[in-house]
């Protein structure tokens, strides 16, 4: 006979893994993506792009020579010319037509336009992600009903929704946000369903009932963390378009109410005094189009990297 | 080796049929669904310390049967005696408290694992299930004592199931169903996704772990040729039907049923001589569909020596001379 | 001349974790109408070797060395070279029938589209020859059969099609890679029978890619053992299970359970398959062997004639692989 039976564990033990190290760490899934996500140059340097103008739109306001509201008189005379970009006057971005520092404004813009993408995703991911969980999981007419509510939500014409909010309520920034939110984690929600039902019928799912573990724990333990990878990648996708949703609202003067702004609403503006004053529509612009670039290459450094194909 | 009736019985499966019910395809909401009958009408016993086989081809249910055993699945009819007590009739909740005395050992052994959480989080979930009161140190202790157990270093409690081969998960697999010390473990195919080399290593294990503990075993497979290593009684399962049920030696030396002849020839065998003048028994035909499986003995449309009587009449699990050995055929 | 003689094949592939070699100093021969064993498990290489043979390997793969087919060398053919061999000459079935065959197509379509395309037939003549081949490999009903869909076919069937669309234009060599692994065992025994009976017909030469031992013993000539992607042992299929002259064959003889015997304990072999991103200097197999000595450890043993036309790569006596 060529192999004894040799104590069957003490034979089994020998099987160290692969590498011979003894190292008590493991290298979770998370690390792995974490480690091909810093090797994607155009992700990393998208996200410390987004990074700088977050930090502008923060602190922006200490290098500020005016705020946002104020108005330059002595420009306001001959805005086209007096208002354009120079470090001598203290207008870094130079004026809007009222004489207004832009680059104040801008600020203020970027803190709007951040935070509306920013919040949104927050809500997105909260909601919608227990939602579509809970509807994945559980199925059934209360997954049916569920979807339902889902798509007539997503059926109202939103614009129609936005007006009427704003005409009874009047144009609070408040507004903006609940309204965002109400239909950001519509998405998210048939997304995570999606996964969820792919994952209920894994066996490490079966596994978990066989071992008596409760339905809500599966859900929080199992399901939750396996869909965060795709979650995080929707959500970092969503961020520009939200942010495009919002601007546009203020595009049509139905956002931010004067005298703040959001990007959005600069470039409405921007856009009336093209022709002459091609700052007020070219800064403003650039911010917006670069921060949405940037999201999009994440989104898509963050999909690469958590491509759940790649074990 | 004792007959089964020194031994206690743990399970006894009364009549049981799995059945689902199939929306046909582009039919209206109103039309009534057709049956899909993946367990028809199965008995046996699981008796303490012994492994019970089962073995079948792809659709006999035996997968289906292993689950409605322990109640991963709903029963259509038919009782499942637990200890006495009918699972069948157990709610959700009063089921989870049964599971510290039936587990299950799962095919896929990366698959059965979750990707996101560490090894030692993934052995001690059925520990902090049930024993929710114990402490950080004693759960870790307990589960490092069972990783040893099954063959693997307590110092890699920290890694993740992707960090491992085929082989070593499906050891994690055994650890997370045996920390609770359960009475029966359901085996659904723990080797099938194992190479080859790997899988004696597996079979091992489990046999020592079930002389250790004391466990008695459902083990489930297509490779005839591991069942026969490592169960003391076999039962051979076509199209959701029980066709025959005995000992391992027995059954493998002396088979009654047509379907269990067939199969036996059809196993290759690794030894030149015998595989090259062997004679196969091949059957006829393709396997039926369980929605609509045929009358009477759901064999009869593939068997070499199908009756008249085949058609009209369903045969019953018949004990030949000696309890042990049972066959449901008209020929016998 | 043998109809296909494989020397020194390597195949390596770039991988993001580095670079792996799935086939290392591949060299063997398949006669004319000879059926070889190629016996290993995961990673063993088997199926990167068809692969390579074929010209179908992924896009990170480099091949080198020669494989000779009737005399071509197929290494660093081009594709349009290759495929007037692919199908003609050198034909190939998979494991897993279902992805295999184009389920939007009827399985007619894809039967003639090979013969429309290597053969310039007609469609009428390659109907014909179609529903010709379909009967051959015992296909019941078989022109009916040519209009309907892959999904509408059991496991089984599909497999049936694959050989037939195989043997179609009569090649020499058939590759088959796993080809009864996702069957049931009563459907491969019909799979290996028909293969066998088609075999004779055709006169084709067989390349049976397999783990399953049972299924090499009963219709191979030759068998070839590989091991993290190199060749263990080489000879006779009589030679290699009755005289297995390397401990890894010995080792898988031995801890496969048969169906004819029982024994209390199954014989295994410790440790865990290859890891091909990080192998050690010298022999492969060194981890798990009972035979390993200093030798094992540092070179590579290489593959050594011995009785005949037998080979094997060992350092340890044949007499020591023996006596165990």
């Amino acid at each position: 006979m060529f192999f004894k039976p040799s104590k069957v564990v003490k034979e089994l033990a020998k099987a160290l893994p692969d590498d011979g190290t003894s190292a008590i760490e493991g290298r979770s899934l998370w690390q792995d993506a974490r480690r091909r996500f810093m090797h994607n140059k155009a992700a990393v340097l998208s996200l410390f792009v987004i990074l700088l103008i977050t930090l502008f739109s923060v602190f922006g306001n200490y290098f500020a020579q005016f705020s946002y509201e104020e108005i330059d008189w002595i420009v306001l005379t001959d805005p086209t010319e007096l208002g354009k970009p120079s470090l001598a006057s203290g207008h870094f971005f130079g004026t809007d037509q009222l004489g207004r520092d832009l680059f104040a404004r801008t600020i203020q813009g970027g803190q709007i336009s951040l935070l509306v993408g920013i919040l949104s995703s927050v809500v997105a991911i909260v909601i919608g992600t227990l939602y579509g969980a809970i509807s994945g999981f559980v199925g059934g007419r209360v997954d049916i009903f569920m979807m339902r509510v889902v798509e007539v939500i997503s059926a109202l014409p939103f614009m129609f929704l936005v007006i009427v909010l704003m005409l009874v309520f009047g144009r609070h920034i408040i507004l903006i946000f609940v309204a965002i939110g109400a239909v950001s984690w519509l998405d998210m929600a048939r997304i995570v369903r999606g996964q969820t039902l792919s994952l209920k019928n894994k066996e490490f799912i079966e596994a978990a009932y066989a071992c008596g573990v409760s339905q809500w724990r599966i859900v929080i333990r199992h399901i939750v963390p396996n869909v965060l990878g795709i979650v995080l990648v929707y959500a970092s996708l969503m961020i520009p378009s939200m942010i495009m949703f919002e601007s546009f609202i203020s595009f049509l003067g139905l956002g931010v109410q004067e005298p703040e702004t959001s990007w959005g609403a600069l470039i409405s503006e921007g856009v009336i005094t093209m022709e002459i004053a091609i700052w007020q529509l070219a800064i403003p612009l650039s911010f917006l189009v670069i921060t949405l670039f940037c999201f999009n290459f994440v989104g898509d450094g963050l999909r690469d990297a958590l491509d759940p194909k790649e074990r | 080796m004792s007959k089964p009736n020194d031994k206690t019985m743990l399970m006894q499966v009364q009549d049981l049929k799995v059945h689902f019910d199939i929306r046909p395809e582009n039919a209206w909401p109103w039309v009534k669904p057709l049956t899909l009958k993946a367990v028809d009408g199965v008995s046996l016993e699981i008796f303490e310390g012994e492994t019970l086989g089962i073995v079948g081809e792809s659709g006999c249910g035996k997968s289906t049967l292993a689950r409605a055993l322990i109640g991963l699945l709903p029963a259509r009819e038919g009782k499942v005696l637990w200890l006495g007590q009918d699972l069948t009739q157990f709610d959700k909740k009063a089921m989870r408290s049964k599971r510290q005395e039936l587990q299950m050992i799962f095919q896929d052994p990366l698959a059965s694992l979750n990707p996101r959480m560490n090894i030692g989080d993934i052995i001690a979930e059925p520990l902090e299930t049930f024993y929710p009161h114990l402490s950080k140190q004693e759960t870790k202790q307990k589960v490092q004592d069972m990783m040893t157990k099954v063959g693997l270093l307590p110092n890699l409690i920290n890694r993740y199931p992707h960090e491992f081969s085929g082989g070593q998960c499906q050891r994690i697999g055994i650890a997370r169903a045996l920390i609770l010390e359960p009475k029966l473990v359901i085996c659904d195919e723990p080797v099938s996704a194992l190479d080859v080399s790997i899988q004696a290593q597996v079979i091992n294990l489990l046999m020592e772990l079930q002389q250790e503990m004391g466990l008695s075993l459902v083990f489930i497979a297509h490779d005839l040729s591991v069942v026969r290593h490592i169960s003391d009684r076999v039962l051979v399962m076509y199209l959701g039907n029980a066709m025959e049920i005995a000992n391992a030696n027995q059954l493998y030396t002396n088979p009654q049923h047509p379907y269990t002849k067939a199969l036996m020839s059809a196993v290759p065998i690794p030894d030149p001589k015998i595989e090259r003048n062997k004679q196969v028994e091949l059957l006829l035909g393709d396997l039926p569909s369980p929605i609509n499986p045929p009358s009477g003995c759901v064999f009869r449309t593939r068997c070499p020596q199908a009756m008249a009587k085949c058609a009209d009449v369903v045969p019953e699990l018949q004990a030949l001379k000696g309890e042990a050995h049972r066959v449901s055929c008209h020929l016998i | 001349m043998s109809l296909l003689e494989v020397s020194n094949l390597n195949v390596v592939f770039d991988t993001p974790d580095g670079v792996v070699t799935a086939v290392k100093n591949l060299s063997f021969d398949i006669a004319a109408g000879e059926t070889l064993g190629i016996v290993g498990e995961s990673g063993s290489g088997k199926s990167q070797t068809a692969f390579a043979i074929m010209g179908l390997l992924a896009s990170n793969g480099r091949v080198s060395g020669s494989v000779k087919f009737a005399g071509n060398e197929l290494v660093g053919m081009s594709d349009q070279q290759l495929n007037r061999i692919r199908a003609e000459q050198v034909a190939m079935i998979f494991q897993d029938p279902m992805t295999s065959l184009n389920p939007y197509l009827k399985v007619g379509e894809q039967l003639m589209e090979v013969l429309i395309h290597h053969k310039g037939m007609d469609k009428a003549s390659a109907r014909a020859h179609s529903v010709r081949m379909l009967e051959a490999v015992k296909m019941p009903e078989a022109s009916k059969r040519m209009n309907m869909y892959p999904h509408e076919f059991s496991g089984g069937m599909r497999q049936r099609v694959m050989i037939a669309m195989a043997l179609l234009c009569d090649p020499q060599l058939l590759i088959a890679d796993e080809p009864t692994t996702a069957l049931d065992v009563t459907v491969q025994a019909q799979i290996m029978t028909l293969l066998d009976e088609l075999k004779s017909e055709f006169n084709t030469a067989i390349m049976l890619i397999t783990h399953d031992l049972g299924v090499v013993a009963g219709v191979c000539n030759n068998v070839m053992v590989m091991y993290a992607g190199q060749t263990m042992e080489f000879g006779s299929t009589e030679e290699i299970f009755y005289q297995p002259s390397h401990p890894y064959t010995g080792g898988l003889l031995e801890s496969v359970p048969r169906l004819d015997t029982h024994s209390e304990v199954l014989a295994i072999i410790p440790g865990n398959p290859p890891n091909l991103l990080h192998l050690p200097a010298g022999c492969p197999f060194q981890d798990r062997c009972d035979l390993v000595q200093e030798e094992c450890r540092v070179s590579m043993p290489q593959l050594q004639q011995f009785a005949g036309s037998r080979r094997r790569a060992c350092h340890a006596a044949i007499e020591m692989v023996g006596a165990l």
